[in-house]
This record gives structure tokens, C-alpha cells and sequence, in this order.
């Protein structure tokens, strides 16, 4: 990490001012619909300023915080960066056909500007990672995806409020930002500590005013990362979880979580790394254009495992060992660590409240 | 193949045969004249698309040597297939590919070869059946064997025959519910048949491609009779949709088999090979 300094609180719309100034369309963490969203952001004052988080399993609700000055005292709303680069639907590429018949392939990439995002969490940045290397893999590179990718500028914003839900110390990726992000802002009382992480970064950080970071600046910043941590109750069971779960295809709680779960893909959608995703054709009625989409999609559809004669996975159980074992173990085989980052949004926004962690420990038991 | 792997090329429809009731082989050229070569192993499939109506993964049917047409054998049995059905010569096709691990011919060389299809399944199978039979020298005794339901079932019957008069070749065929007096092979489950079967099992290759049940069944009388589980090889199908390892419906275990295989070497996938939903 680059050389700590100190933005001003007072001189925080600078800092989006430069961004606009530069080029950038900028997104930041907003309340929309009870829920903090990231949107279009113009003004520090459209932050979630003053306002926390209350999330438990199948609840998330926003509240008064403590520290009604605080533009950070929260964590993850439902989405964050995903949705920013595998978009929920995507026109891949167009087909026509000439009087001849014959078929004209086009492909629809799409035209971006850069953007910069304020306030990444750790967890995110971890999951774009793991997005990067889905979508980025040495074979096939997605070209929808890395255009929307090399517009990003990350400004992370490290986290002092996890949630009941939260467990990415267990997962070991937060709650502070450990990498790939261009800026790091640390919130205290009346300033952030920011860094550079990246030679972007580094080239806005030029252009503000900062001054030094004091040694109290510095000694607050670790003693709020220390009761982050702290306040993570949450954990992963202590056990080898990708080989236990290899050995659970036949476990009697396949079927009592079946009892519960709505194989409404809730989980899916606000996964951070859920990558699938189906294709959608829509045809013009002049029978000479056809648009082809691709739409997320979840492993809790029946579709989703759909080949001739029926479906591969029809039972609620199935869709969700499906989910559970390719997320904590084939995605290590696949991608050489979990799929999860402990962004506990599986947890918070299932509408019945199944946690995973409960699961994992649950299975971890003989039977 | 273009830098979008997801964008696919012009073909036409050259010539399209009907096999049986339900299933017909299109055979296809690129239309643009800078896809002359198009290299691929027997074992791997193309996305084919229909203009407004979808893409769908079929294996590649014919010789890798052939460059002037590419055969794709189509069972009518989806939204996609159905439509496909309806395509005539002069249509034209979007193709993207070829996509996949194919056969692993180049290990079967110098071994005795046992080829085990069930319904459709033979259709990948008989690219290796070509590439052996026009390669004959390279490779040892060669074993066939095709299980269908009923006999109206098999399709290229006369190429059997054929194949059958190829020196050092073993055809075994087995129709397990036809009670007619008239069929000339095996009447019941192509299973039954495996104790006839003639190979080295310190010089042998197993491939197989059909019905999970029916591969799953053929497994235990391979391997006791000695054929090591890395001799056996088999296509696995599962809803393809990018064919790029993306979309994550093919994934079996933490194999995506549309770019892991769709052939595999058993042991590669034997945690999961007969285990309910995977």
C-alpha cells in the first residue's frame, strides 16, 4: 500500500468533483427502497450519511446510526459490483437476414465510460477476483465483461460495521481492502485516511489536497479494523469444508433444508460470484432480426440443469446441494479457493432466513 | 474462431439426410471462403444456431480430414432440434466452434479399440468408427457395439455392415425391447453382450458415449476383466449453452463439460457418475 495520508471530511466532495473532472461517471452507495444501492452519485450529501444496518437471517433494515456524521457506518446492501460488469441482461450480438436469406452476425459490444464506484467493500473486491477469473480465463475471454471491466476505478472504503451476517475474516477477505482497488479510504471521525493502489489511484491522489496522516490517525484506523474483527461472530466451521463436503453427496439435511428453501434464487442473485447466466433470443416479427441476450440465471431454476427428457436436478435438495457444494468446494478445484467471501447477502436476503453457515456446520456432523 | 467466442459464422446447409423418423444429419459449409480450415478431433461439437430460435450443442460427425463439409447427426427432440428439423439444403446455419476435448485417438493408437454406444450415442462414436476404419493400420482389433430400443432405432444399418467386412473388426448389436423375429442381433440390453467382447485388456482403449445407466452398467464388466478405469472414456452430455465454460449450466462436480470434455477419462468424473441430480 502506497503512503497513508489525510483527506479532510470538509474536502470530501473535492474528491468527486476531480472524479467528474477527469472523466468518470461516479457511483457510490445510496439509499433507494430501504436499502443502501449503489447509484449515480453527484454530492457527499446523497451518501447513506448517519444511517447503519440491521441484518439477521431473512432480515436486512436501515436505522439511526450512533454517529450521525458517519457516511460509512454500514455494510454490503444487496449488490455492489456485480451488476456493474456481468449484467443481469446483456445483448451479446444481433442476426438479420438479407433477401437472399443469407444470415449477417453482428456483435453488440458495448460502448462504456469510465466509471468510477466509491465505497467497494473488501468482500467485493474479493468476488471481482473471482469474477476476473471466470469470465477472463486464458481460453475464452469474455468481451463483455472486460470492456465494462477496464472502465472501472475502484475507490474502496474499508469496512467498520460488518453485520450479523458478515464472516469475511473467516472467508479471509476483509474486512479491510487488500487489493485490487485504485483508492482506500479508511473513515474516522472528521477524516479518511486514503492510499493509492494502483498507478490510476496514485494519479488522482496527486490532484487533491491531502495532508500527513498522524500517528493517531494511523492508531485509530487499527484500532477500528481490530473491532471489525471482533465483532465477527460468524465463522466457517473450523474443518477442511471442500473435502467434508465432497462426502456429504447423500446427507439427510439435503432434505431438511429442502423443507425451507423456495428455490427462489434470491441467494443467487445477490452472490457476488454467481456467474449463470442463459441466453434469451428475441425475434422481430418482421422475421428478419433477431436480438440474443443473455440473462442471469440460477442453478435453483428447473431449467437450469434441463436436457432432453427433463431436468437433471428437479428436486429442491438437489438445486440447493448444487449450490452449496459448487460454491464452498468445486469452485476450489475450479478457481483454486472458495467461491465465498463471507459477504453474508445469501443470509440476509433469503426470504426464510437459511444460513449457510448453519448448513455447513450442520453437514459438518455425522448422519 | 473470432476473438468473441460467443459470435457465430455463416453456413450453409449443403445437404440434409433424413436417418430415421426423428433424427436427420445436416451437413455444412462456411460460407465465409477464409474459413476453409477448420480443425477439429473427432468427440468435439459445434453450437449450431437457428436464425430466431436458439443455438444448441451437436457433435461433429465427420472425418477431421474431410475440410469441405462439416456432418452434424440431430436427434428432433427440443424446442431448437424440432425447428432444426425443418432446415433444408440452400438454408442457412450459424456455427461456432468446435468447442471441447475430443476422443483420445492418438492414445488408441497400436490398442485393441471397444466402442459402446447407446441410441443417439453412436452418432459421436462413429466419427472415431470412420477415423479408425479409414486409419485401419494404426490401431489393433476394433470392437462396436450399439444398443437401441427397437431396431427401426439404428441408424446407418448399412454402414454397420460395411464396417463389419473391415479386417480385425467385431460388430456386437443389441435391440433390448424388440421382439421381432427378423432382427438378425442380439435381442435384449447391449450389456449383456460384453462377455463376447474380444480385447487386450493390457492393450485396450474403451470410449463410450449413450445413456448414463447403460455406460454406468458397462464400467464393472470392463474393469473386471482388467481394462484400467484410465482406459475408459466417456462423453458425458449436460445443457450446453456457451460451449465456453461461462454459463455454468454443464457443470458436473467442478468439471465443466463443455470445455473439460465433453469426453472423459473415467476417472475424472467417477465421484459423481451415477449419483442423482449432478
Amino acid at each position: 500500500m502506497k503512503q497513508q495520508k489525510i483527506l479532510k471530511k470538509k474536502d470530501f466532495q473535492s474528491l468527486l468533483n476531480l472524479l467528474a473532472a477527469e472523466g468518470y461517471a461516479v457511483i457510490g452507495p445510496q439509499i433507494s427502497d430501504g436499502a443502501i444501492v449503489y447509484q449515480s452519485l453527484d454530492h457527499t450529501s446523497q451518501l447513506p450519511i448517519g444511517f447503519t444496518d440491521r441484518q439477521s437471517p431473512g432480515s436486512y433494515t436501515l436505522e439511526k446510526s450512533a454517529n450521525e456524521d458517519a457516511y460509512f457506518a454500514w455494510a454490503n446492501g444487496p449488490q455492489a459490483l456485480k451488476p456493474l460488469l456481468f449484467q443481469s441482461e446483456e445483448l451479446l450480438w444481433t442476426a438479420s437476414k438479407d433477401e437472399a436469406n443469407s444470415i449477417r452476425f453482428e456483435q453488440c459490444l458495448p460502448v462504456v465510460k469510465p466509471i468510477a464506484v466509491l465505497g467497494v467493500r473488501a468482500c467485493d473486491l474479493a468476488a471481482l477476483e473471482l469474477q476476473d477469473k471466470h469470465f477472463l480465463q486464458k481460453e475464452f475471454v469474455d468481451p463483455y465483461y472486460q470492456k465494462r471491466r477496464e472502465s472501472l476505478l475502484l475507490i474502496a472504503v474499508n469496512c467498520s460495521h460488518p453485520s450479523a451476517n458478515c464472516f469475511c475474516v473467516s472467508t479471509g477477505d476483509g474486512p479491510s481492502a487488500q487489493k485490487h482497488y485504485d483508492i482506500v479510504l479508511t473513515e474516522l471521525d472528521d477524516v479518511f485516511l486514503i492510499a493509492s493502489g494502483s498507478g490510476k489511484g496514485e494519479k488522482i491522489c496527486g490532484l487533491l489536497s491531502l495532508t500527513e496522516a498522524t500517528e493517531n490517525n494511523r492508531q485509530s484506523a487499527v484500532e477500528q479494523e481490530e473491532a471489525a474483527i471482533k465483532v465477527q461472530t460468524k465463522r466457517l466451521p473450523d474443518i477442511d469444508v471442500p473435502v467434508m463436503l465432497k462426502n456429504k453427496t447423500n446427507h439427510s439435511r439435503w432434505d431438511l433444508i429442502a423443507e425451507k428453501c423456495l428455490a427462489c434464487g434470491n441467494c443467487t442473485s445477490v452472490c457476488p460470484t454467481c456467474f449463470c447466466h442463459t441466453k434469451k433470443e428475441l425475434h422481430a416479427l418482421d422475421g428478419k432480426n433477431s436480438q440474443h441476450y443473455r440473462v442471469w440465471d440460477s442453478c435453483f431454476s428447473l431449467e437450469h440443469g434441463y436436457i432432453h427428457g427433463g431436468a437433471v436436478r428437479s428436486e429442491t435438495s438437489q438445486q440447493y446441494r448444487q449450490w452449496l457444494t459448487h460454491k464452498f468446494s468445486a469452485w476450489v478445484e475450479q478457481y483454486g479457493r472458495s467461491g465465498c467471501v463471507g459477504c453474508g447477502r445469501c443470509i440476509s436476503w433469503c426470504p426464510v432466513g437459511i444460513d449457510v453457515i448453519e448448513e455447513l456446520s450442520a453437514l459438518s456432523d455425522e448422519a | 474462431m473470432s476473438e468473441n467466442p460467443y459470435l457465430p459464422f455463416e453456413a450453409t446447409v449443403v445437404e440434409r439426410i433424413q436417418e430415421t423418423q426423428s433424427i436427420f444429419t445436416l451437413r455444412l459449409k462456411f460460407c465465409d471462403e477464409d474459413v476453409c480450415e477448420y480443425p477439429f478431433k473427432p468427440g468435439q461439437f459445434n453450437m449450431l444456431y437457428l436464425f430466431g430460435v436458439g443455438e444448441v450443442a451437436i457433435s461433429i460427425v465427420s472425418d477431421p480430414e474431410d475440410n469441405a463439409c462439416c456432418d452434424h447427426t440431430i436427434r428432433a427432440v427440443g424446442r431448437v432440434t424440432h425447428a432444426m428439423s425443418e432446415l433444408k439444403a440452400g438454408d442457412k446455419i450459424g456455427v461456432r466452434g468446435p468447442f471441447g476435448r475430443g476422443w483420445p485417438l492418438n492414445e488408441a493408437e497400436g490398442k485393441d479399440i471397444v466402442l459402446i454406444t447407446g441410441g443417439l450415442g453412436c452418432a459421436p462414436v462413429s466419427s472415431v468408427i470412420q477415423y479408425v476404419i479409414r486409419r485401419r493400420e494404426r490401431f489393433n482389433h476394433l470392437v462396436i457395439m450399439q444398443g437401441v430400443k427397437h431396431r427401426e432405432d439404428l441408424i446407418w444399418q448399412d454402414q454397420y455392415d460395411q464396417w463389419g467386412k473391415s479386417a480385425d473388426t467385431q460388430i456386437l448389436l443389441a435391440a433390448s425391447e424388440d421382439k421381432s423375429t427378423n432382427w438378425p442381433w442380439f435381442s435384449g440390453h447391449v450389456i449383456s453382450l460384453m462377455d463376447k467382447v474380444e480385447f487386450d485388456p493390457n492393450n485396450a482403449i474403451a470410449m463410450m458415449c449413450g445413456p448414463e445407466a447403460m455406460m454406468h452398467a458397462a464400467i464393472k464388466p470392463l474393469t473386471e476383466r482388467g481394462l484400467p478405469e484410465e482406459d475408459i472414456w466417456l462423453s458425458m452430455e449436460r445443457n450446453m449453452q456457451c460451449a465456453v465454460g461461462h454459463c455454468g449450466h454443464c457443470q458436473y462436480g467442478a468439471k465443466f463439460i463443455c470445455k473439460d470434455g465433453p469426453v472423459f477419462p473415467y476417472p475424472e468424473i467417477k465421484d459423481y457418475f451415477g449419483v442423482r441430480g449432478y
